[in-house]
C-alpha cells in the first residue's frame, strides 16, 4: 500500500505531542487520587475496611455489583 | 484584522485534558446510573428477594450470629430505596469521573504519537482500549454477580484475583500500544496494530488460565443471573461509550482551537 493514500482521519499537519515527563507528574498524582476513589466504590469494607463497619459498602452496594466488582 | 482573546488561549497541557476527562467522566457516570437503574435494578431486587427467602430457612444459631454481626459498631442499614437511587448514583458518578480523568491522561499521552492518527481518532481509540482492558476482559473471567451469589468467606481472594487480572490487562494494553508504535516502523500501521492486539489477547488469556476460577453460584436461577450480567455489561459499555464520545468531542475541539491559534500566530509572525 502506498503511503500517499491518506486515511480520512489523517491530519494535514504534524500533531504536537505533549512531553511524557510533563504528563507523568499528572499521572502519578491524579492516578493515586483516582485509585483511592475507585477503591472506596469497588472494594472498601469487603476484603479491606477503612473505616471499620459497612456504611460505605452499603451506600455504594448496588454500584459495586453492577460495575462488576466482587461483592459479598 | 486578527481577533485574539488572550484570556481564552487554548493550550495543550495535561490539565486541559484532565478537566475535559473529568467532565466526560461525570457525564458517563450519570448515563451509567440511568442505564444501571433502568436495566440492572429490577434484577438486583429479584436477587435480594431470593436472598431473603433463603434467610427464612436459617437456623436459630445462624440468625443469632447475623444479629450479633449487625450490632457491631459502625454497622448501618441503608434502605433499598436509598441504595438503588442515591447510593447507586454516588458509586457511578465517582467511578465514571475517576475513569474519565484516567482516559483523558491516556489520550494526552498517545496524541501525536500514533503515526497519522488524528487527535479525535486517538481519543476514540483510548476509549475503546479502556473498555476492553478495564471492563470487558476482567468481566469475561470474573463476571459481575448479583446479591445472594458469592460467599463472604472468599471475598478476600476473589477481590485480589479480580484486581490482579485488571492490573495485568491494563499493563498489557499499555504495552500493546507501545509495541504497535515500534512495529509501525517496519510494518503497515494496521498490521502493526493487529499484531500488538494479538499479543494483548495472548497475555490476558494466559493470565486468565493461571488465575483461579470462581464457582459459587449454587442453585441461583440462571435466567436472573444472565439478565443481571447483561445489564452489568450494558452499564459498563454505556460508561465507556460516553467517556469515548464526549472526550473525543472535547479533545477534538481543544485541538482545533490550538491549531487555529498556532496558525494565527504563524501568520502574525510572517507579517
Amino acid at each position: 500500500m502506498s503511503q500517499s493514500s491518506a486515511a480520512p482521519l489523517a491530519p494535514a499537519v504534524e500533531l504536537p505531542a505533549i512531553p511524557l515527563l510533563q504528563i507523568g507528574t499528572w499521572v502519578v498524582f491524579y492516578g493515586l487520587l483516582a485509585m483511592l476513589a475507585i477503591f472506596f466504590v469497588s472494594a472498601d469494607q469487603g476484603a479491606i475496611s477503612l473505616p471499620a463497619g459497612n456504611a460505605v459498602h452499603e451506600w455504594v452496594h448496588d454500584a459495586r455489583h453492577l460495575l462488576g466488582y466482587p461483592c459479598h | 484584522m486578527i481577533t485574539h482573546n488572550p484570556g481564552r488561549k487554548p493550550a495543550l497541557t495535561p490539565a486541559a485534558f484532565l478537566i475535559r476527562g473529568l467532565v466526560a467522566g461525570l457525564l458517563a457516570g450519570l448515563i451509567g446510573f440511568a442505564v444501571a437503574f433502568a436495566f440492572g435494578e429490577p434484577h438486583i431486587d429479584d436477587a435480594i428477594g431470593l436472598e431473603e427467602a433463603a434467610a427464612a430457612h436459617l437456623t436459630h444459631e445462624e440468625m443469632q450470629a447475623e444479629e450479633a454481626e449487625a450490632d457491631k459498631p459502625g454497622m448501618v442499614e441503608i434502605s433499598r430505596d436509598n441504595q438503588k437511587s442515591w447510593g447507586l448514583l454516588t458509586g457511578m458518578a465517582v467511578v465514571g469521573t475517576a475513569l474519565g480523568g484516567l482516559a483523558a491522561l491516556a489520550s494526552a499521552s498517545v496524541i501525536g504519537r500514533l503515526g497519522r492518527v488524528s487527535a479525535r481518532g486517538s481519543t476514540l481509540l483510548v476509549g475503546g482500549i479502556g473498555f476492553v482492558s478495564v471492563a470487558l476482559v476482567p468481566f469475561l473471567k470474573y463476571p459481575a454477580t448479583p446479591p445472594a451469589v458469592g460467599s463472604p468467606d472468599t471475598i478476600g481472594h476473589r477481590t485480589s484475583d479480580y484486581f490482579a487480572l485488571l492490573l495485568v490487562s491494563v499493563l498489557a494494553a499499555i504495552a500493546a500500544v507501545v509495541v504497535a508504535r515500534r512495529l509501525s516502523g517496519r510494518f503497515d500501521g494496521v498490521n502493526a496494530a493487529l499484531m500488538a492486539a494479538g499479543g494483548y489477547v495472548v497475555v490476558v488469556v494466559v493470565a486468565g488460565l493461571l488465575l483461579p476460577s470462581v464457582d459459587e453460584l449454587g442453585t441461583f436461577p440462571a435466567d436472573t443471573l444472565w439478565y443481571f450480567r447483561r445489564a452489568s455489561l450494558l452499564t459498563l459499555a454505556s460508561i465507556w461509550a460516553t467517556i469515548a464520545v464526549a472526550l473525543t468531542l472535547l479533545v477534538g475541539k481543544l485541538y482545533d482551537d490550538a491549531t487555529a491559534d498556532a496558525e494565527r500566530r504563524a501568520l502574525a509572525a510572517s507579517l
